[in-house]
């Protein structure tokens, strides 16, 4: 039954992806790239993935969208005509679509226990997690303590992606444009979405506070956390205007979330060398080991959440300024 | 004898709901103008959402999921009307009227093709 429901996904997600790439309305083909990842998270779901599957959910469907939107309405929504022929294009893709398809042959069943993937290092971390940290999902476990230092790059890219984004888009806005922002933005006068919009964002705000806290216990952490509360955020400047959204989180306090959110993740690892132990390793923050190990994760999910969420707040920020100058 | 209730039950909700889902997706493609195939649209928000949410929420019992599914449906009982209103008010503002007159507003360059 599972077999039948990913069949019908996956050729969901061909056909989504050739739409995509058939797409002239540049609009169209960003509402499809939502599908596109709410169909793969839907996967990922049924691949039992559902950290996976809830970040895809978070960024891909929910907070990407809205940033290509905002980068649409600074361009055309049409695509250029293309010129000359795509023949180098064509066998490029068609080549390296024959390789994967041939990788493919080697690579071992779906929920084959003998799979490399089961025999390496995955053992160990499933059994060992009980003992050195204790908590239930052991994805948390992996991402947080086993493998500390990836996550440390990953939040040191988040971090360059928000610098490198602002350094192209930032704009000092003057005072004339934002009289212009005063009078135009938000959706003021339609009383439906604002009166919604105002009930549903604590709960989108409280829920994503409920992924932060509980991924530990269940699916979920700073990256899906940081997404969920930037998309209430964001809701809540579309509703009210930018510059409301601006005065309840002004761009220097976002600004501190991100450097903050990367600093902690650093500071913390400066801390476990300094009580004594190696650079991420938690075991000395608290007397018991596994209390320390469960600090440390708490500390650098906080950490990450603060960064992801300061740094896309940030790039939606710069959208739309740039926006509202031109 | 009332869990074979309760599994026919949920099974005859679930299958309406489906039903209306069905329904809805045919008229967002087979409706002539815009305003017509959001109104078919939200069939699938409301009846089809209610619906299949129920069916679950028998299936799963007293349990915290029945909790969470409940939660989930609110959600998409406010947000599903919402967006279908921001879609027609956008549309309205942009300057497509509602005409019952004309069957179809689909462009003239789209037509042609």
């Amino acid at each position: 039954m599972i077999f039948i429901f990913a069949v019908f996904l996956l050729s969901l997600l061909v056909i989504t992806a050739i739409a995509i790439v058939r797409a002239k309305n540049l609009f169209v083909a960003v509402m499809l790239t939502s599908i596109f990842s709410l169909l793969m998270a839907a996967n990922f779901f049924i691949l039992d993935a559902a950290d996976v599957a809830l970040t895809e959910a978070a960024v891909g469907a929910g907070i990407t969208t809205v940033i290509f939107l905002c980068a649409l309405s600074l361009t055309d929504d049409r695509e250029k005509p293309r010129e000359g022929s795509r023949w180098v294009a064509f066998c490029t893709v068609g080549v390296l679509a024959l390789l994967i398809i041939y990788a493919t042959f080697d690579k071992p069943r779906l929920g084959d226990p003998d799979a490399p993937v089961h025999q390496h290092v995955a053992p160990w971390y499933l059994e060992k997690t009980p003992e050195y940290i204790d908590i239930p999902n052991v994805v948390t476990a992996i991402l947080g303590s086993f493998r500390g230092y990836d996550t440390l790059g990953e939040v040191f890219v988040v971090f360059a992606a928000c610098i490198g984004v602002l350094f192209i888009l930032s704009v000092k806005p003057t005072k004339k444009t934002n009289q212009v922002i005063k009078k135009e933005s938000g959706l003021r006068h339609h009383l439906i979405p604002q009166v919604v919009g105002r009930l549903l964002i604590p709960f989108i705000v409280l829920f994503g506070l409920y992924v932060q806290f509980h991924g530990e216990y269940g699916p979920g952490g700073g990256f899906q956390a940081g997404a969920i509360i930037a998309t209430g955020v964001i809701l809540y400047a579309l509703l009210e205007g930018e510059s409301s959204a601006l005065r309840a989180i002004p761009r220097s306090v976002l600004l501190g979330m991100v450097v903050g959110g990367a600093l902690l993740y650093g500071g913390v690892g400066v801390a476990c060398i300094l009580m004594g132990g190696a650079f991420l390793d938690y075991s000395v923050l608290a007397t018991d080991p596994v209390v320390g190990q469960q600090l440390g994760i708490l500390f650098i999910e906080a950490g990450v959440g603060m960064a992801v969420c300061g740094a896309l707040l940030s790039i939606y920020h710069a959208f739309a300024a740039r926006e509202s100058f031109s | 004898m009332i869990d074979i209730i309760l599994d026919i039950l949920s099974w005859i909700l679930l299958l309406l709901g489906g039903a209306c889902v069905l329904i809805g997706g045919i008229g967002g493609l087979r409706l002539p103008n815009f305003y017509a195939r959001i109104h078919a649209a939200s069939l699938t928000d409301s009846m089809g959402n209610i619906l299949i949410f129920s069916g679950i929420m028998l299936q799963a019992g007293l349990s915290l999921a029945t909790l969470k599914l409940f939660a989930i449906m609110v959600f998409l009982l406010l947000t599903g009307p919402t967006a279908t209103y921001a879609l027609a008010n956008a549309a309205l503002l942009s300057g497509l009227k509602p005409d019952v007159g004309s069957a179809s507003d689909e462009p003239q360059e789209n037509k042609l093709k």
